[in-house]
């Protein structure tokens, strides 16, 4: 039939071209020399608020830079492979007061971030200490390197 | 005291950077506070940003009109961690003000809290606008 000749056999012929394709941009990459660089404030997602992601050999761990927002008007949830940080930075303003300056700004914001492993949602620990969110991902246990002894 | 910033979407903004280097005495990127300075009839308030600074790491310094605040951040990161996405940089801040002379040097409060330092520098009584009034003969 048809459709079934289309699922089986060239999707075999499709990956191959997305096999080449993807050694292309990799080749690309290293000629800008890329693939060696960690990434920068300059691919960041430009979305409140920046972020710091690392990992560990255990887990992922989230920084994040939010002076000024209360636990209360934070909320942290996890979908698969997805975290969301939603939350509002109330900025209390003084109606009567003379302002010189303001630079500080306020408003709602909301921040999606995928990681690039599967993890375990259930043991997500968070923790806001003088403006600064610090969530810790573990690794779920497939995820996690595995050394391999040889005898 | 009224949330002047109800439901707007917040904005990210680039910490801003001190190019000078005369300033700095230790290594590091060297950000300026994103501060509001607003003014009441007794006193002038001043919040900055200084997220991940404690209040041991804060200095605050008055002399000569001249009010200079400066945070340090000790390194958080951990030996084992390796980066995957860094948008932000952390490092010291640093900025200073020149206060009037008006204000009661001795009588200024300091607290930080959420990364956000807050100080209140009380007028003089001599500053403090006085109502006259007027009399009927």
């Amino acid at each position: 039939m048809f459709t079934r000749g289309m699922w089986n056999f060239p999707a075999h012929g499709m990956r191959t071209h997305f096999g080449e394709l993807d050694r292309m941009r990799r080749h690309l990459d290293q000629i800008f020399g890329q693939l060696e660089q960690p990434a920068t404030a300059a691919r960041g997602a430009g979305v409140f608020p920046l972020i710091n992601l690392t990992e560990t050999q255990e887990s992922y761990i989230i920084r994040a830079e939010i002076p000024g927002v209360s636990t209360d008007n934070l909320d942290i949830q996890t979908m698969g492979r997805n975290l969301t940080i939603t939350g509002e930075r109330q900025i209390e303003m003084d109606p009567n007061a003379k302002y010189h300056r303001r630079e500080r700004e306020g408003g709602r914001f909301s921040r999606a971030i995928a990681l690039p492993g599967d993890i375990d949602r259930d043991k997500v620990t968070a923790t806001l200490k003088n403006g600064v969110l610090e969530l810790t991902i573990p690794k779920a246990q497939a995820a996690k390197p595995r050394k391999i002894e040889i005898k | 005291m009224t949330h002047h910033d109800e439901g707007k979407e917040l904005q990210v903004g680039k910490k801003q950077e001190v190019s000078g280097q005369a300033e700095q005495t230790r290594s590091g990127p060297v950000f300026i506070p994103a501060v509001d300075i607003f003014e009441t009839q007794d006193e002038i308030n001043l919040v900055a940003d200084m997220p991940g600074v404690t209040p041991e790491n804060i200095n605050i310094d008055l002399r000569e009109n001249t009010l200079t605040i400066s945070g340090e951040i000790p390194p958080y990161e951990e030996k084992n961690e390796e980066d995957l996405l860094i948008e932000y940089e952390v490092g010291q801040y640093f900025r200073q003000f020149t206060i009037p002379a008006l204000i009661d040097q001795d009588k200024i409060d300091a607290r930080i809290a959420d990364g956000c330092l807050r100080l209140v520098l009380p007028k003089a009584e001599a500053a403090k606008p006085r109502k006259i009034e007027v009399k009927t003969p």
